[in-house]
């Protein structure tokens, strides 16, 4: 690691104002200091966002405003999360250990970089890193790496589990910056890598992540998460699911489907989603919409399995809500 | 039960819990400066050049130590037990991850951030980054086990007698590379008085680091101390002293201060060896009811390139032994690519071989239709047919018997793919665990004060296993005065001369010696009183006569002007090795689910039967069990060590991407000790446990992997893939 200053703004304008040139923010740091332990990251100076009270948890008939800030074991636990958004829940505990949980962020989560190995050893070449450098995974270790939407410069994926569930759940990302504050749904907030898979989100270097809008729905209640992986907790997914469905006599009337551990970002299964509403709730329907959901899937040499796994996944969650 | 087998609490539990036990790095060494190492981001060529000069103009940065400048060692030649390389001695490269640079800095934060600034020029070579299946290049090791036995063994004609044999087994099994991962890394303090070296260093064996660095460094032994009180792990990786205490104390002279030198979890996994890949191929020939009448067991084991000795897992040796074959062959072959230098890791040989054997049996077994614990009983051995001895003892059968029972094994059905619990298919597997008994010189000193309160001292050292606890036990016992009485002190190379605590040796080696202390100090004070030392006993303070007369110590100690007495005794090995074959035993029983759908393997239930000759305490020998086996699962289900095929870099080098088994992992394990105290061995009767627990694991749960599903997978780890429909 390299030597830093750390600067502790006491409000948001000071903290979006203090951002400059090789700096960033820090959260509760449980990614930001294991990249730069790697010398990955090596930031002049730390932005620490812990004094801005950035960590409410509010809900209400609309829907749940997640501060930033606030912990990820403290959302899991929160009685309207739990109730209202399970999902949101069963993601969060799926994700890490207790202790990380107690000093990680659900913005922060929103921000974690890829687990891709090569991505964390600055002894290999990068694209993610340096644009240009080249991929290793590709020809490499990639069975952890993405199936869907990756390019022939990266396949990394994200590897947080919050955001598949806010995913199917619609959030909204809320940012502000020195030109004020703006709101992106979070199927907008992910770039795919493309050519330049250094650049992995919309939020510009001086915005801060200020919430996370969460909107209430009949489908958000009976929601679920499935996360799929070797060792039985403490790991990333290699697939994951989260499901939602609206159910009216026996009817799917809204579904919304998203993979995680198979892309950049939280992958929206739409296809599936289409399988579903109209029919009935039950495992036929379920097992049909689960086949659809890895629509357009492009293995790499060692993870072809991710495939008919996802599928699984899917339809397991599906199969926890009725 | 006596105070030898009760179930006590680990002595230092409280201490290690509440942190007061101080590990290598914790060491209170005033003026200690910060040594980090930088490693090599090629596999194969030559350093052109070191480039420090970024570095050196950072804060706090006292010395940077190169192939070009570090102080050259005494003697570099590689030799048993003995890896002087890569101590920065030359500027060839042979692995990805190899030491090239130590930089020295006034703070831990200084030294990193100035390593993170040293580049290296190389020229790169070609590079063979992997074993993989190409064994063109295999060759005969050349030091297979120290000399003490050979690579090749053959009774009768196994080939022959495969070709006659109606039922007929053939398959190849791989094991990947595993590293040891103990919690505590390598850590060295080094300082220099004059020509006099201490160091605290994280060791498996305080002595032979001692020998180490005064051979490297050109020093008389006599001015080397070796210290550490609790080892926090090592699994084999800390037996051999490997480079970086070496470099640490180079680093020390060279700065004139004292230097600490701890690995990071990176550099944990090029820096003090690995269990090395393992491709395996078993022949097994058997008659239809199902005598075996022909073993194979040809293996393949990785070695480094470089030059830096020599290391065979030795993985046929117990196809060698464990069932009465009359046509057996085995043979051990290297292959050597560009990675460092394996290593032993718990139960090396028989971990990674059993696997390999007790799959095999498993696979005859359904050939034959037959029972697989029937198959193993058709064919026991009673006798070593190896070595064509008696065993010193075996309970192998009661083992077998005990566990099965336990586990509910007569209830299981033959065929595959026929115990189900809804959509999760359960299988029941099982296997044989077997260990040899080793045992070394040792000594040991006791010292009883006029306040009955007694010293066990012994250069051995704690590793985990709770030696601190077993040898308070074995004097409070010997010397009749309670537990909480006895104060055990071990861990540095000053005291009296103690093994590795390596290959399960502590126990029968330290413990021994202790007994033999304990007889000596009961001499000494039978002269004292003018009695024979074979007829008095000692007992709660008072050495009791023939004819039972109490007479108490420290009245006899006042008598004679003494506060303390003391004595010091060595035990040594007999010929018991010449007479018997010694082997501790075992049998897995396991059950696992596997829900096919999603791939998903968990081990449900276990029972682990043990004869590990006597149990010295019920409580760290089931602790002991526990460890082993749930190493065992990290072997089956999750650990590899995964290579860049490219540049020859493990990818997965930390604790996140390295999977080790987790609470989640582990179901509730029965374990049962069937003891039976082995005086053939030792005078103690013990076998040592440290390793068995772990010989079989991956065997028994591939099998019941099989028995879930019908697939047999040969190459660990077993994994989603492998078994999702
Ligand atoms: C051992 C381990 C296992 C893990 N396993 C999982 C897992 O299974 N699933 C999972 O989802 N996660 C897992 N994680 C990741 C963990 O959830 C994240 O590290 C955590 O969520 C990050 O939050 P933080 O507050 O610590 O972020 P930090 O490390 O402080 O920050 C991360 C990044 O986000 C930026 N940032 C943080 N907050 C803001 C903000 N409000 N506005 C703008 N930028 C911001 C920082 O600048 C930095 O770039 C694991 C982590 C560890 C250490
Ligand atoms: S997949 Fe992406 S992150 Fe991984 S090495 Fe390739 S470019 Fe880098």
């Amino acid at each position: 690691m390299q030597a830093f200053d750390l600067i502790r703004p006491t409000d948001l304008p000071a903290a979006i104002a203090a951002m400059g040139k090789g700096r960033r923010f820090i959260a509760g740091g449980t990614d930001l200091l294991q990249l730069m332990k790697e010398n990955i990251e090596t930031p002049s100076a730390l932005i620490d966002l812990d004094a801005l009270a950035l960590d409410g948890i509010g809900a209400d008939g609309g829907g749940l405003m997640l501060g930033a800030l606030a912990r990820m074991a403290d959302v899991a636990a929160h009685p309207a999360v739990r109730a209202e958004y399970p999902a949101i829940s069963q993601a969060l505990l799926s994700a890490a250990s207790p202790q990380v949980r107690n000093m990680g962020t659900v913005g922060g989560n929103l921000l974690q970089r890829t687990r891709c190995v090569y991505f964390r050893d600055a002894a290999f070449p990068c694209n993610k890193r340096t644009p240009g450098a080249g991929c290793p995974a590709i020809a490499g270790q990639n069975r952890m790496l993405a199936i869907l939407g990756g390019s022939a410069d990266c396949i990394a994926t994200h590897p947080s589990d919050l955001p598949v569930a806010l995913a199917a759940l619609e959030a909204t990302v809320v940012m502000q910056g020195p030109n004020g504050t703006r709101r992106v749904p979070i199927s907008d907030f992910y770039l795919l890598p493309g050519t330049t898979p250094g650049q992995e989100t919309v939020l510009a270097p001086d915005e801060i992540i200020t919430m996370i809008e969460v909107p209430a729905s009949a489908w958000a209640r009976r929601s679920a998460y499935v996360k799929l992986r070797d060792r039985a907790s403490f790991e990333f997914a290699l697939v994951a699911a989260a499901v939602a469905l609206d159910v009216r006599d026996g009817t799917i009337a809204a579904a919304r489907v998203a993979l995680g551990g198979v892309a950049a970002k939280p992958w929206r299964a739409m296809a599936a989603e289409a399988a579903l509403v109209g029919q009935k709730a039950d495992g036929a329907t379920f097992a049909q919409a689960a086949a659809l959901a890895t629509e357009g899937a492009r293995p790499a040499g060692r993870n072809g399995f991710k495939v008919r796994l996802a599928q699984r996944a899917v339809a397991r969650a599906l199969g926890a809500l009725v | 039960m006596g105070i030898i087998g009760a179930p006590i609490a680990r002595v230092d539990g409280r201490a290690k819990v509440t942190g007061r036990a101080r590990y290598a790095a914790e060491a209170a060494v005033p003026g200690a400066v910060h040594a980090v190492l930088v490693q090599s981001t090629i596999a194969a060529g030559v350093v052109l050049a070191v480039e420090t000069a970024a570095a050196e103009g950072m804060p706090g940065v006292l010395a940077i130590l190169t192939p070009q400048n570090a102080p050259r060692l005494a003697d570099v030649r590689p030799q048993a037990q003995l890896v002087p390389n890569p101590t920065l001695q030359d500027a060839t490269v042979a692995y990805n991850g190899q030491t090239i640079a130590v930089v020295v800095a006034e703070t831990l934060q200084q030294a990193e951030a100035a390593a993170a600034h040293v580049r290296a020029r190389y020229r790169a070579d070609e590079a063979i980054t992997e074993m993989g299946d190409d064994l063109a290049d295999a060759y005969v090791p050349k030091n297979f086990r120290n000399g003490m036995r050979k690579p090749d063994s053959a009774r009768g004609d196994a080939d022959a007698a495969f070709n006659a044999a109606p039922v007929q087994i053939s398959a190849t099994y791989t094991t990947p590379v595993e590293h040891h991962n103990p919690m505590e890394p390598h850590a060295t303090i080094a300082r220099w008085d004059g020509d006099r070296l201490t160091v605290w260093t994280a060791t498996q064996y305080v002595s032979g680091a001692r020998a180490t660095l005064a051979r490297l460094l050109g020093i008389d032994a006599g001015n080397v101390r070796v210290i550490c009180p609790f080892t926090g792990g090592g699994f084999g990786c800390k037996g051999t002293t490997w480079p970086p205490a070496v470099l640490a104390a180079m680093a020390a002279r060279s700065v004139n201060r004292p230097v600490k030198l701890v690995l990071d979890r990176r550099q944990m996994y090029t820096s003090n060896g690995f269990r090395p890949r393992t491709l395996q191929k078993l022949r097994l020939g058997a008659t239809p009811d199902g005598q075996i009448v022909s073993l194979r067991h040809d293996g393949f084991t990785q070695m480094s390139l470089g030059d830096f000795g020599e290391f065979a897992e030795p993985v046929g040796l117990a196809s060698e032994m464990l069932y009465a074959v009359p046509n057996a062959a085995v043979t051990h072959r290297l292959v050597a690519v560009n990675q460092g230098l394996p290593t032993y890791m718990r139960a090396p040989g028989e971990a990674s071989g059993s696997f390999a054997l007790e799959s095999a049996i498993d696979e005859m077994a359904a050939a034959l239709n037959m029972d697989p614990l029937d198959l193993r009983l058709r064919n026991y051995a009673e006798s070593d047919p190896h070595e064509n001895r008696p065993f010193s003892s075996k309970a192998l059968r009661e083992c077998y018997r005990a566990g099965a029972e336990a586990f509910g094994w007569a209830q299981r059905p033959l065929a595959p793919r026929c115990l189900r619990d809804g959509d999760v298919l359960v299988g029941w597997g099982m296997a044989t665990a077997l260990y040899p008994i080793n045992r070394s010189a040792a000594q040991a000193t006791l010292r009883m004060g006029a306040d009955g309160r007694v010293f066990v001292r012994s250069g051995t050292q704690e590793i985990g296993g709770g030696t601190y606890t077993t040898m308070a036990q074995v004097t409070a016992e010997a010397l009749g005065v309670p537990v909480g009485q006895v104060t055990a002190q071990l861990g540095d190379s000053a005291w009296p001369h103690a093994p590795v605590s390596g290959g399960s040796q502590t126990s029968a080696s330290v413990l021994n010696a202790v007994v033999a202390a304990a007889d000596a100090l009961r001499a000494r004070l039978a002269a004292l009183a003018g009695l024979d030392a074979r007829q008095v006993q000692l007992a709660a303070g008072t050495l009791v006569g023939p004819d039972g007369t109490r007479l108490r110590i420290d009245v006899l100690l006042a008598r004679h002007g003494l506060d303390t007495i003391e004595a010091t005794a060595e035990s040594v090995p007999g010929d018991e090795k010449q007479r018997f074959s010694l082997h501790s035993f075992g049998a897995h029983f396991v059950e696992v689910q596997v829900d096919p759908a999603i791939g998903r393997i968990r081990i449900a239930r276990h029972v682990g039967a043990f004869d590990t000759g006597r149990v010295l305490n019920a409580r760290t020998a089931r602790s002991q069990a526990i460890g082993g086996i749930i190493y065992g699962y990290g072997m089956a289900l999750l650990e590899k060590t995964e290579v860049d095929a490219e540049t020859g870099r493990y990818v997965n080098a930390n604790l996140s991407d390295y999977l080790v088994p987790v609470n989640a992992d582990v179901p509730d394990i029965v374990t049962i000790f069937v003891e039976k105290p082995d005086r053939n061995a030792n005078p103690l009767g013990v076998k040592g446990l440290g390793e068995l627990p772990t010989v079989g694991v991956a065997a028994a749960v591939a099998n019941a992997v099989y028995h879930a599903t019908g697939r047999r997978v040969r190459d660990l780890p077993i994994r989603v893939e492998d078994v999702l429909a």
